[in-house]
């Protein structure tokens, strides 16, 4: 993907500590996101990955360390403010997470009319518009239960777009996929980024995904950021352990 | 292959003191952040109509003929003992008393306990584990207000009109059993059944059940709200739902006899 020429920083962690009981999972990490940028955090699974994601949108608090999205320090501001920061990010579960008592039009809408300024004409053909942009217009009135676990996720980003964030985080995004569903997810992803200049913030093991996708690509190990740079950069790395993740060929 | 055996589904019930007291705050503390909620704007209201019917009108068949079954067995039995004291008269009086006084909320509750606690303790719960309730609340809605507030206020409501109405067909079922004895027109019954009700009894075995129902939805809300990961921790939200749940209509019941017998 080609280089960001924006420097407006946008999303800020600093000094991010967490912990589970005794097992630290988290110890001290750095990260910065610029508009229209799309950084891809690698790592070993179990290292914390989803937890960044999770801190940054304020499911998991962490121990210390400081968030600051869209110039605002995320971890002191009220709950008021978090949920209008909120609706500037939207965040892709792993699993699609969407709403099985709703049909896939209900879990579209779902966002938008709970907004305090919600108008009925918002939602005028966004629906359609949003399922057209991941293909699945004829999913519309379909349960979620009746549909595959590409087309989920295929539906958790079109319902993530509903609120035209600014940033999206995606956790796993191609994972329990077949290679042609990935590849399909990821060229979405990259549509997605171009078509409505989003900034991402991705959680993959598919290394496919990663080089398509990416601006920049950030490894974590031991808590930390062991390495950080472009595809190309990091496939030629001196660290074993980074050139690790890119012997998938 | 080995097959190992499967774990058998164990109850989440307090294993210590410490554990037990933090249940009862956590338990006390989503009953107040409910009675904050409740007040405040936005109000659900679709999702708390939907609550209703689920709640309410799903819940009135089984509560109807558990209430039909009690009425007739109760007058049954009791016709051939106060028979033997030459009390037969009294029995339509003495199964109104016992229906509305105690049998009818305290059964009607436990029953609702039983379908409401789990149901609602598994929905949650399953939601929790698939990142639907985490879903809601990075989508900018209060997921508290939306899944919890509208469960316990429907449930708190819904309780005691089934209550009323189980009492009913209670009641209902007491005159078909008399009948079955002798012919007794349903006037005269309901006239011998109301003689000795008066409104000081109906009115706090009516307000004992808003608690039953407030209690059973905070009980099944919390649990399902805070299961932990996995699937098993769906099943354990619904069980233990269910029993604390049965366990505090009693309680509470045997509280609320108590400052009825001091009031009235």
């Amino acid at each position: 993907m080609s280089e960001v020429k924006n420097d407006d920083e946008i999303l800020s962690v600093s000094k991010l500590k967490k912990s589970f009981g005794s097992n630290t999972v988290l110890s001290e990490v750095d990260l910065k996101l610029k508009k229209g940028e799309t950084v891809v955090i690698l790592g070993r699974s179990g290292t914390g990955k989803s937890v960044i994601l999770k801190c940054i949108i304020g499911l998991i608090f962490p121990d210390s360390g400081s968030i600051e999205i869209f110039g605002e320090d995320f971890l002191s501001i009220k709950q008021a403010e978090k949920s209008k920061l909120r609706i500037r990010i939207g965040f892709l579960f792993q699993s699609g997470a969407l709403y099985d008592s709703m049909t896939v039009r209900q879990n579209l809408e779902f966002p938008i009319i709970r907004q305090p300024d919600y108008k009925k004409s918002d939602l005028s053909g966004k629906v359609e518009e949003m399922l057209e942009n991941v293909g699945l217009v004829e999913a519309i009135d379909k349960m979620p239960s009746e549909l595959s676990g590409g087309m989920q996720k295929r539906i958790g980003l079109a319902r993530t777009l509903m609120l035209e964030p600014e940033i999206i985080l995606y956790d796993e995004p191609t994972t329990g996929l077949d290679p042609v569903t990935s590849n399909e997810i990821s060229h979405l992803i990259l549509d997605m980024q171009k078509k409505l200049d989003v900034s991402s913030l991705i959680v993959t093991h598919d290394m496919q995904c990663a080089k398509l996708v990416s601006n920049r690509i950030v490894v974590l190990k031991d808590g930390k950021f062991a390495a950080e740079g472009t595809y190309e950069e990091l496939e030629k790395s001196d660290d074993e352990f980074v050139r690790g993740f890119f012997k998938f060929e | 292959m080995e097959v190992k055996p499967k774990k058998k589904q164990k109850l989440k019930l307090p294993a210590s003191s410490e554990e037990f007291f933090q249940k009862i705050a956590g338990l006390a503390s989503f009953a107040v952040k409910f009675l904050i909620e409740l007040f405040k704007p936005p109000y659900e209201i679709n999702e708390t109509l939907k609550q209703f019917f689920m709640i309410g009108y799903k819940s009135f068949p089984l509560v109807a003929i558990t209430g039909f079954i009690i009425g007739l067995t109760l007058t049954l039995q009791s016709i051939p003992t106060l028979d033997k004291f030459g009390a037969a008269s009294l029995v339509p009086s003495m199964v109104a008393l016992a229906v509305i006084l105690e049998i009818g909320p305290v059964i009607t509750s436990l029953i609702f306990a039983g379908k409401i606690g789990s149901g609602i303790g598994a929905e949650l719960g399953s939601m929790k584990v698939t990142e639907q309730i985490d879903s809601m609340e990075v989508s900018g809605t209060n997921p508290f207000k939306y899944l919890v507030v509208t469960r316990i206020f429907a449930a708190t409501l819904m309780l005691p009109i089934l209550v009323i109405l189980a009492d009913a067909i209670a009641l209902f079922g007491g005159f078909l059993a008399i009948n079955i004895f002798d012919y007794t027109s349903l006037k005269t019954y309901l006239v011998s059944a109301m003689a000795n009700i008066t409104f000081s009894d109906i009115i706090p075995a009516v307000t004992k059940t808003f608690l039953f129902g407030m209690s059973i939805g905070v009980v099944g809300c919390y649990e399902g709200y805070n299961a932990s990961r996995g699937t098993e921790s769906v099943g354990i939200a619904a069980n233990t739902a269910v029993v604390i749940s049965s366990l505090m209509v009693i309680l509470i019941d045997m509280v609320m006899v108590q400052l009825a017998s001091i009031i009235f």
